[in-house]
């Protein structure tokens, strides 16, 4: 059951960033349809349709909308925030959907607002995202022309402000309360929970936060309605996702697929496979955040509850396709890297076991590690797990461990050899991470004690 | 008062609390600053916002996308992140390299381009990711650089 468009669906024959487009399309029918219903009944199809958020926790999202407090029964504003700050290596699905179906991303927008009584949204999209993020002003502008966003929407009573906000760089603002620290105004570090944004969130007060592709999904539930959306997909995993195929394959890019097809489906049907004659060594199936697959396990299927009994996640939908070149140390040391530099410093573990790990790990490629280093590379990775405020740190720990688990060949040569077995010759030899720009003088500098 | 007092005022009004507005703020200072933020720009930044040049700067040197330190007239940014690296980043930061006569992480001699590697800019089908002044291209390789580094030279 290859390619299932319902989010993308007409964005190859038509320009669906004009309103007008969108709407020839059936575009704001659904956002008519809900403003015509009561609150809960709106609720209630996104609870039938049992759609899980798109972002990468999966929670269900019509459970989250129902954890806040009605209009009526609190003081304080309701607010809808978006994560739009979509930076998990691997994923590039919600810069599509901005990209080519904006409006049907706004009226998912006003729909939930609507949903939960919100009177102000706030779509919070990652800085580097300059060309999205003016697509999606000009598609803002045009649903505000007509009525859909603005005060009294479409003569319903409702009034909504959509406030377009863009971050500046930090991995760490892609999860939640970090998110709303940097929306506050601050350094983007994670909040202790609960309470839970739902009750206490953006400025203290009660506020729904969602993914882009999340979102976008409300208008097509409405249309098809939830029990018939929850029909889409498998058990535990309805509809569609927009999955990001990249790494050593034939067709990089975005497929939209019902949730259940398998990895082989997607890296060989649809992506065309491995180039260059090589041979597919391994499969991280959620974002550079999850445990590795190895080759052997690229018949488990895209849903939730198939990647957890495979001992991984399926993440943001990102599937990176590695092949027989990479080095799984130099994976680990850059991957290691990546959450180093992302750590926002909050919490202990986190900040110092990400460079525990970093030193390790380059330890253990450059063929200088003892075999005691690589139990304290493991150790480091169980002492961060289950022990930080939000969960950086255990995506730092978990995939490395995989790594580890399911290559140990590969990392115990690197110890009896005294070198990388790849002689040089690794897709990832030598890579550059890149360097924190605000400490460019320490530049190979930075040494911590590894205690081994 | 200034331009840039007014803009950012204006920016914060569209906040339910004006200190919202900072990211916007040191956005709109570095800009007119050059790119970067040098010790003023915080002081005008924490003026409009009612805030102090520390809590501005120490809000800054968490984003990756604020400078402290002067930058070249242009930005070129390489994607070194797993997906990018699969497919030969490294390659094309050292054909950067070679073009432009600067490591990465530094600033030509004429102060005209910055060269950074970066972490995932999210175009990971398309690898290698390069952003160039802010938008994308993608993919590049490591023979499409020559023509880039020549179009930045002549930009002016």
């Amino acid at each position: 059951m290859p390619i299932r468009e319902l989010l993308l669906q007409g964005a190859d024959e038509r320009d669906l960033t004009k309103r007008e487009e969108y709407e020839a399309a059936g575009g704001y029918k659904s956002l008519r349809k809900a403003l015509g219903m009561e609150r809960q009944a709106v609720l209630d199809e996104l609870l039938a349709a049992n759609v899980r958020g798109r972002g990468g926790a999966g929670f269900p999202m019509g459970r989250k909308a129902s954890f806040l407090p009605k209009p009526e029964d609190t003081p304080k504003p309701i607010y809808l925030v978006v994560n739009a700050d979509e930076s998990e290596p691997g994923t590039f699905k919600d810069r599509e959907i901005m990209l080519r179906v904006p409006h049907l991303f706004i009226e998912g927008v006003i729909t939930a607002a609507y949903t939960i009584g919100a009177g102000t949204a706030f779509i919070y999209v990652r800085g580097e995202y300059l060309t999205e993020f003016e697509v999606l002003k000009a598609a803002l502008e045009e649903a505000r022309e007509a009525g859909y966003v603005g005060k009294d929407v479409l003569g319903s009573g409702f009034d909504l402000t959509i406030v377009v906000h863009r971050g500046a760089g930090a991995y760490i603002c892609g999860e939640e309360t970090g998110l709303l620290e940097s929306l506050e105004g601050k350094r983007g570090q994670p909040r202790t929970k609960p309470p839970f944004p739902a009750i206490s969130g953006l400025y203290a007060s009660p506020t729904l936060i969602n993914n882009v592709e999340t979102l976008a999904t409300v208008p097509k539930i409405l249309e098809m309605g939830g029990a018939k959306y929850a029909a889409l997909g498998v058990e535990n995993s309805a509809g569609t996702r927009v999955f990001s195929l990249s790494g050593n394959v034939a067709r990089g890019g975005n497929y939209e697929l019902e949730l259940g097809t398998t990895l082989r489906e997607l890296i060989y049907d649809l992506g065309g496979g491995i180039p260059d004659g090589r041979e597919l060594k391994a499969i991280i199936p959620g974002g550079s955040s999850v445990p590795v697959l190895n080759a052997t396990e690229v018949d488990t299927p895209l849903d939730f509850d198939s990647m957890a009994q495979a001992g991984s996640m399926l993440g943001s939908g990102a599937v990176i396709v590695i092949d027989d070149r990479c080095c799984m140390v130099q994976l680990g040391l850059r991957v290691a890297q990546f959450y180093m530099h992302e750590s926002c410093g909050k919490c202990t573990p986190c900040r110092e076991g990400t460079r525990w790990m970093v030193q390790l790990l380059r330890k253990i490629e450059d063929g200088e590690a003892t075999q005691g280093e690589l139990d304290v590379l493991l150790d480091v990775c169980d002492r961060i797990l289950g022990n930080c405020l939000c969960p950086l740190g255990d995506a730092a720990a978990m995939p490395v461990a995989s790594y580890v688990a399911k290559f140990r060949e590969e990392y115990q040569r690197h110890i009896d050899e005294g070198a990388c077995p790849f002689g040089g010759g690794s897709s990832l030899e030598g890579v550059l991470a890149p360097v924190d720009q605000h400490h460019a003088h320490l530049r190979g500098q930075i040494e911590v004690p590894t205690h081994a | 008062m200034s331009a840039l007092y007014d803009q950012i005022r204006t920016v914060a009004s569209e906040y339910p609390e004006s200190r919202s507005a900072v990211l916007p703020a040191l956005r709109l200072a570095q800009a007119e600053h050059g790119g970067w933020l040098p010790p003023e720009a915080f002081r005008e930044v924490a003026e409009a916002l009612e805030l102090t040049p520390a809590y501005c700067h120490a809000v800054a040197s968490f984003y990756d996308m604020f400078h402290l330190e002067p930058v070249g007239k242009h930005m070129v940014e390489v994607c070194t992140n797993v997906s990018c690296a699969l497919v030969g980043a490294q390659q094309v930061v050292e054909a950067f390299e070679r073009e432009l006569g600067v490591e990465a992480g530094g600033t030509t001699a004429d102060g005209e381009v910055t060269l950074r590697t970066v972490e995932c800019y999210g175009g990971c089908g398309w690898g290698t990711v390069v952003s160039v002044d802010h938008r994308y291209r993608e993919p590049v390789r490591p023979e499409d650089v020559p023509a880039i580094v020549r179009e930045l030279r002549h930009a002016d």
